[in-house]
């Protein structure tokens, strides 16, 4: 079993009872927050905060932290999704080609076929929907495997891009939409507005992932597939709708990215993919599924922000932080497996101590 | 571990054309075939002109030899996305090299080679030793050796002035009428396939990415296959960065971006499962050379080459989908096969037992989807 | 893969992973801690892509420019040449670090506009070089020679080269750049008007990456056999052209012209594949630029019919639509190749 269940998320009332023999209720609340591997995360991402402040030049300026959430707005949305379906042992490799596709839509329908704007962003979202269902639909019926049909889908989606709109662009949208992007939530303050948007879609997910039977589903299909569905979890469903609803935050985005920067290109947010689930394994995500908490997700795609931001205004070249990124990456799932080495180094030279000893130990407890 | 031992389709009532469709190599072969005619149908100098023989051959090398790396790689059931940027890395080693020393061509390639075999075998070591999924691990190192070689390199770059003729040479010379590029590609096809098919090393591949657990139990040294593979996935990777650098006779900043989706990608068409323990080299280089066939048939058919894109994720989920179908009935064929026999036949290869195996955490596991890998009746008759 | 759950890292994860991450910042900013001086003030250079000749050519006239007039120079940008967000995420960074000039080179034209302006907002003048945005977008575009001089330099090229008579094609870099589109329409024009037996038969993109423009001249060769010549107006798609076809059958038969540096032609030059091709200089280029910048940045000119001295170059004054022009391109031939150096 997972440490991070549902229950143990902060903001849990739950309190730990002597009854318990559960591996999460082991250890107090205090220490299942802060042990964590999210919490990790986030104080990682304090930390970089706090060095860049005091060491980086301008990083304390008050562009930094608009820039940061405006460039990190696309990640941070499509990370919520991608959480989920990583939770469930699937991948999506597909997304940033949806944005692609849905950037192209929006753009042609608004431009081309001279659609309002309002109508055209919904179809696009109705598009990057249909490219979902497509992706869900052969996952979970059809039973292929999510990496091989998501990388078809990658060049599909983006190659239906590029073939629509070769490498023109379209550029003619309403003022209103295209400041709505870039505006702030309150003037002066380094918030833009698709925070909003963001806030409101991240309440969503946490409620779906962390507080529903849903987001246990999901849970369970990642730490078995066959044991959820015995126990009453309609697993192809779940996956499906999981696709679709990462097919429609990729049409959202693609309209956010449309809008901020003011074309709408086959080639937008390519390559974006790799950064969305390099953020969500920093964030504590297991690529095995079963396992990962949005908040750490979230932290783990503005520390990314953070380092890029700090790292460009320190005169590095993108190449520099893709090292940075990439290293990051490595170790961090390189350390969960050196620490499970260490810790079972550990417990072989002093026996089965309980204290936060991995669920085996759990198991023998209450066995005895 | 059955799939790892051949055996043969003992279906009596396989037509020819079932056969056919069967075989992956021999359906991607005959696309491949067919398209080949199509489009010299509408410009014989596709086929017909030197210059046209010379690069339907010559194109597809520099991907035959990603994905035969990556086929050997994807068939312990991991994946190498890192191939595109070590191809960039050792793309540069090798013009870097030719400007700064005087050594022979022929050093000059294998220290490429030789580079990439040391940046596959960091890889290697990261997943083996580190027991961490592959995906993960080659994604981090994509960034890294890419942001490595755009760091080494700044705003260099080689051109065709900085390598000697040779060389470049080597890149578009043929003998008899054959490329030395593609010459160069079959040899290294044969050498991989003949290992992976014959040698006890090359089955333990299958073995290991059949089930795992099983080859664990059975004694096999995991680890060490799977460095070997990633070592041999970097080491092409780091002979076609000098074959990249041979053919275009420059290295800019962006070579081999992406390619590693389509090394992927063209496995992947061939017939080598994603979850692996199955699928072939020669199937992998097939669905090479049709993808970048492809790409150069679009424009002469008319299609304009922005749609070359979608062709190709059409294909491949076409023919991941056309697999799980074949798949399907050969399982339908097997279960029939056992009630047939009844019950003086112990042990057919059921469903829940493999299931069992491979589900726990598997990425992309699911019920009815993860027997193929362990049961693919395609496997035994490659 | 081997499938296993792995537990949760606990405090040593917080103590390792945090270690980690600090001394992978702490190591780079040893690095750029002085990157921004406080008194010359910086010029920023933000070229299509690094690794690209042409840009270091004029970015390096550029350099010698700004060294004349004791500032300091910088170079950052994307590393692919059709990246306008890549160029948005280094305008803003400027902006930021407030730069005294920023002097770039257009992937879109209307993709960079708002960044641009947020510069221009905040006192920082945008000169754009080679290749322009939108005239409304920014402060002074400074031309490497009028659209017209440049697509007239190159019709005469191919037409002289293939007899006024027969098919010819564009290898162009992106579909969106600004310069290249205005050239080929001027050209396509101009074949029309005053060379009847010229027809312009396909348009084709290479990205300014070598390795597509190298397949998109194969794919071009085999879908129009009868091809006369290919007009380049790019460096790196006229380079991979000439690489492509001096391997070919085609080598002497289909002529190739455009715009090219000396130092990647030259080989082709002296083997036959190319006779001629245009350019203006590119470190002229780069000069001119940084120069119009400073005069922007002390406040010497705002726009339109203000004039001022370039260094080495002479004087210019700014014309219509805030534009700067560089002069008349060059020919290049077999002559004079020998005796430049860039």
């Amino acid at each position: 079993m997972s440490t991070v269940s549902p229950e143990a998320t902060p903001g849990s009332p739950e309190t730990p009872s002597v009854e318990r023999t559960y591996a999460a209720y082991s250890r107090p609340f205090w220490q299942r927050v802060v042990l964590s591997r999210e919490f990790a995360v986030i104080a990682l991402l304090v930390a970089a905060i706090v060095f860049s402040r005091s060491q980086v030049e301008y990083f304390d300026g008050p562009q930094t932290m608009y820039y940061l959430f405006r460039d990190s707005a696309s990640v941070l949305l499509l990370a919520l999704p991608m959480t989920a379906i990583i939770i469930t042992g699937e991948i999506d490799l597909s997304v940033a080609s949806i944005v692609g596709l849905t950037s192209v839509s929006f753009g042609m329908l608004h431009d081309d076929v001279g659609l309002s704007a309002t109508i055209a962003a919904l179809l696009a979202i109705g598009v990057g929907v249909v490219c979902g269902a497509f992706n869900g639909f052969l996952i979970a019926y059809v039973g292929l495997p999510s990496i091989a049909v998501t990388i078809g889908t990658l060049a599909l989606f983006r190659g239906i891009g590029a073939g629509l709109l070769g490498t023109e662009s379209r550029t003619d949208f309403p003022e209103g939409w295209t400041d709505w992007a870039k505006d702030r939530i309150v003037e002066g303050q380094p918030y833009p507005m698709v925070l909003i948007p963001f806030v409101v879609l991240a309440i969503a997910f946490a409620l779906l992932i962390h507080f529903s039977s849903f987001g246990r589903g999901i849970f369970e299909i990642g730490q078995n597939d066959e044991a959820a569905h015995f126990t009453g979890v309609d697993v192809a469903r779940t996956k499906a709708i999981l696709f679709v609803l990462s097919g429609a935050v990729a049409g959202f985005v693609g309209i956010y990215l449309t809008l901020v920067s003011g074309v709408a290109r086959a080639e937008n947010a390519t390559g974006l993919e790799l950064s969305v689930i390099a953020a969500v394994l920093l964030g504590g995500v297991s690529i095995f599924g079963g396992r990962g908490a949005l908040h750490g997700v979230l932290a783990g795609v503005l520390l990314i922000g953070v380092i890029q931001r700090a790292m460009l205004l320190n005169g590095q070249t993108i190449n520099v932080i893709n090292i940075v990124i990439g290293v990051l990456l490595v170790l961090s799932v390189m350390s969960t497996s050196l620490l499970a080495a260490s810790r079972r180094v550990l417990a072989a030279s002093r026996g089965a101590r309980s204290s936060g000893g991995p669920s085996r130990s759990a198991g023998k407890r209450l066995l005895s | 571990m059955s799939a790892a031992t051949p055996s043969r389709d003992g279906s009596s009532l396989g037509a020819a054309v079932g056969a056919l469709l069967k075989s992956r190599e021999v359906a991607v072969a005959v696309v491949l075939v067919l398209l080949i005619a199509a489009t010299t149908l509408k410009s014989d100098a596709f086929l017909f002109s030197s210059t046209g023989w010379r690069d339907l051959l010559l194109t597809p090398s520099m991907l035959v030899l990603l994905a035969v790396g990556q086929t050997a790689v994807i068939i312990t059931r991991n994946v190498d996305l890192s191939v595109g940027s070590t191809l960039g890395l050792t793309a540069y080693l090798t013009g870097r090299l030719f400007i700064d020393t005087s050594l022979p061509i022929i050093l000059v390639v294998l220290a490429a080679v030789l580079m990439g075999a040391v940046l596959g075998l960091v890889n290697g070591v990261l997943v083996a030793w580190g027991r961490v999924p592959a995906l993960v691990i080659t994604l981090g190192t994509m960034y890294i050796y890419r942001g490595a070689f755009l760091t080494w390199a700044g705003s260099d770059r080689i051109n065709a002035g900085d390598m000697p003729r040779a060389f470049r040479d080597l890149g578009t010379d043929s003998i008899l009428g054959i490329p030395v590029l593609t010459i160069v590609a079959v040899v290294v096809l044969a050498a991989v396939g003949y290992y992976l098919h014959t040698a006890r090393g090359g089955r333990e591949f299958y073995a290991i990415g059949s089930d795992p657990d099983a080859a664990h139990l059975y004694g096999l040294r995991i680890s060490r296959r799977i460095m070997a593979a990633f070592v041999l996935s970097g080491a092409l990777a780091g002979l076609a960065g000098a074959v990249s650098a041979a053919r275009f006779g420059t290295v800019s900043s962006s070579v081999g971006t992406g390619i590693e989706f389509e090394a992927v990608g063209a496995a992947v068409i061939g017939g080598v499962a994603i979850f692996g323990g199955s699928g072939t080299v020669w199937g992998a280089a097939l669905g090479a050379f049709l993808l970048v066939t492809i790409n150069r048939s679009l424009p002469v058919l008319g299609i304009s080459d922005f749609w070359q894109q979608a062709v190709v994720g059409a294909l491949i989920v076409g023919a991941i989908t056309l697999d799980r179908v074949l798949v399907r009935r050969q399982e339908k064929k097997l279960v029939a096969a056992r009630d047939d026999a009844g019950s003086s036949h112990a042990g057919p290869p059921t469903r829940e037992p493999v299931v069992a195996t491979t589900a726990p955490g598997s990425p992309g596991a699911s019920a009815p989807g993860d027997t193929s890998s362990p049961t693919d009746p395609q496997e035994g008759t490659r | 893969m081997k499938i296993h759950n792995r537990r949760l890292a606990g405090l040593a994860a917080v103590a390792l992973a945090a270690s980690m991450a600090l001394t992978a910042c702490g190591s780079d900013s040893d690095g750029g801690e002085g990157a921004s001086g406080d008194g010359g003030g910086t010029y920023t250079f933000i070229p299509k892509n690094l690794g690209n000749p042409y840009f270091d050519t004029s970015n390096a006239g550029g350099e010698k420019a700004i060294g004349e007039f004791g500032g300091e120079y910088e170079q950052v940008g994307p590393a692919t040449g059709d990246d306008p967000a890549g160029q948005v995420t280094y305008i803003n960074t400027a902006t930021q670090q407030g730069r005294s000039a920023l002097i770039v080179s257009a992937n879109d034209p209307d993709a960079l506009c708002d960044a641009i302006g947020e510069a221009m907002d905040a006192d920082i003048p945008v000169v754009t070089y080679d290749a322009d945005t939108n005239p409304d977008c920014r402060d002074i575009f400074v031309s490497q020679a009028d659209a017209a001089g440049i697509a007239q330099a190159q019709v005469d090229l191919i037409a002289d080269q293939i007899g006024d008579s027969g098919e010819i094609a564009f290898l162009s870099a992106a579909a969106n750049a600004t310069n290249q589109n205005e050239w080929i329409d001027l050209m396509t024009a101009e074949f029309e008007a005053n060379h009847p037996d010229i027809t312009v038969v396909d348009t084709v993109y290479g990205d300014d990456d070598d390795q597509k423009s190298f397949d998109a001249t194969a794919a071009l060769l085999q879908t129009h056999p009868d091809l006369a010549g290919i007009i380049s107006p790019t460096t790196v798609g006229i380079a991979a052209a000439a690489r492509y076809l001096s391997t070919s059958d085609a080598k002497g038969e289909v002529k190739l012209t455009g715009l090219g540096t000396p130092n990647q032609m030259r080989e082709y030059v002296e083997d036959g594949t190319v006779d001629a091709f245009a350019l203006w200089n590119p470190a002229d280029l780069g000069y001119l630029a940084a120069y119009t910048a400073n005069a922007l940045a002390t406040g010497e000119i705002e726009g339109e019919g203000d004039s001022f001295t370039a260094g080495d170059l002479g004087d210019y004054t700014v014309g219509a639509d805030n534009v700067v022009l560089l002069g008349d391109p060059f020919v290049f031939d077999a002559d004079n190749i020998g005796d430049f150096d860039f």
